[in-house]
């Protein structure tokens, strides 16, 4: 069983239908003993930083979160503000992140670039994939993945980079870091590639 | 590098979808969730799925249907017509649909419009805006399916929207709506020019290049069009279609190297 936690951030109805299309039993759940049963847990988030490390910490889920990932090894997908939330800070906000990943997430920064892009990242973008990991095995012909973000993740060590984008510059748009995988995509709204990078962390060992 | 979103709007009256020209004149396409999952099946960027009668017969948006429209799409929807109550913005959201749109309730309402933005992000509400010369030739914001008047100026309310926190603009020309004649490109630039927010344009879509020109000299972000996805010509045969990659892709090549 696949656990989506469930803390008030964002809608996880549409990860929900593409589960249920692939036959992939994912349960919504805010409960921790749920969660301590669940082999593999995806950590959804749309909104702001501070509010969802927030909902985390009255849910109790922190907790149970870090013991599942960190001591547990169950492997987690975070996806958009749920990548974000692994790292160790961010500056959209103050609370301290996850830090499951040795990260830190910034705003895009386009004040050395000439034409200033549109904040936030929104639409369909491409990944350079920058290491071999089961989270992007067998994409489709010419993958493309749909984005809503301001703010974006930063690698301290290199090697936790699995994907990155183009927007203004390279950010980096997949990260894995052994049983921890995170997209900046959303992968549940991002039609037959998004579903087989959910089938590839449903399906195969990660 | 970012590539732009090309967006099907089909419009939701009683069952089923129509298609209007200057708002008017509703012809019959058929079945919304049939036509929806045709536009799954050929990877659309993008859907704008608008309840036209919903707000003018105040009338709440039909649930059971948005949420199967929902269960259809694996891409973005931008949901319209209705909502009311920040409960309404719940259902809908929860149902798996990424974006709502406001159209007479972002003029009249602004105050619950900045409630949804705080509720829900910018990122997931748009403010729909349809313009219509008025006898003078100025725009004018016009609300209700273009039957009531506003007296404000397009750019100016644009403005206003981004002011109020809206995270996307769909800018709809009543004039253009159904011709294929292509977009308001003057409307547009004079809209984009004053606001940072991304801008889907709307009405008068009659091929792809129409779409090209409007990202690249109106300033929109993504080409919105309903008759050019629902008809087969100018005649209106009714066949749902949509570019493929390989077209959008030397669609926006060209644009490039312009």
């Amino acid at each position: 069983m696949i656990a989506i936690v469930d803390y008030g951030m964002g809608n996880l109805g549409s990860i929900h239908n593409m589960l249920q299309r692939l036959g992939i039993v994912g349960i919504s759940t805010k409960d921790p003993d749920q969660i301590r049963d669940a082999e593999k847990i995806i950590l959804p988030g749309v909104g702001s930083f501070d509010q969802a490390m927030k909902n985390l910490n009255d849910l109790n889920l922190t907790g149970i979160l870090n013991e599942k990932v960190q001591k547990l090894k169950t492997p987690v997908l975070g996806i958009c503000l749920g990548m974000q939330l692994m790292t160790k800070d961010s500056q959209e906000g103050s609370l301290p992140g996850l830090g499951w990943i040795n990260a830190n997430t910034m705003r895009f920064n386009f004040l050395s670039l000439g034409p200033v892009l549109k904040i936030p990242h929104m639409g369909w973008n491409t990944l350079k994939i920058k290491k071999n990991v089961a989270l992007l095995a067998d994409l489709p012909l010419n993958p493309r993945f749909y984005f809503v973000h301001s703010y974006h993740v930063v690698c301290n060590d290199p090697l936790d980079i699995a994907a990155t984008t183009d927007y203004g510059y390279d950010f980096i748009s997949v990260l894995q870091h052994d049983n921890i995988y995170a997209v900046q995509f959303h992968p549940e709204k991002s039609h037959q590639f998004g579903m087989q990078v959910l089938k590839n962390f449903a399906q195969r060992p990660c | 590098m970012l590539i732009p979103r090309i967006i099907p709007c089909l419009l939701l009256q009683g069952a089923g979808l129509v298609k209007t020209i200057k708002f008017k004149n509703e012809k019959y396409i058929g079945d919304p969730v049939n036509a929806i999952k045709i536009f799954n099946e050929k990877g659309a960027d993008e859907l704008i799925f608008l309840d036209i009668m919903a707000s003018i017969e105040n009338r709440k948006p039909d649930f059971a249907l948005i949420s199967q429209v929902a269960a259809e799409c694996f891409m973005p929807v931008c949901y319209g017509g209705g909502i009311k109550e920040i409960d309404d913005a719940k259902r809908i959201f929860n149902s798996g649909i990424e974006k709502i749109s406001l159209g007479s309730g972002a003029i009249e309402k602004p105050e619950f419009i900045r409630e949804l933005v705080r509720i829900f992000g910018s990122q997931s509400i748009v403010a729909c805006l349809d313009v219509k010369k008025n006898l003078l030739g100025n725009y004018e914001v016009v609300i209700h399916r273009a039957r009531k008047k506003t007296g404000l100026e397009p750019w100016a309310a644009a403005k206003k929207m981004q002011d109020m926190g809206v995270g996307e603009l769909l800018i709809n020309s009543v004039d253009r709506d159904g011709t294929m004649s292509g977009y308001d490109l003057g409307l547009m630039q004079k809209i984009t020019k004053n606001i940072s927010i991304p801008v889907i344009a709307c009405g008068g879509a009659g091929n792809l290049k129409h779409i090209a020109e409007v990202i690249n000299e109106g300033g929109a972000s993504s080409g919105a069009a309903g008759s050019l996805f629902v008809f087969h010509s100018k005649r209106r045969g009714v066949l749902i279609n949509y570019p493929d990659r390989e077209q959008i892709d030397s669609l926006f090549k060209r644009m490039e190297h312009a």
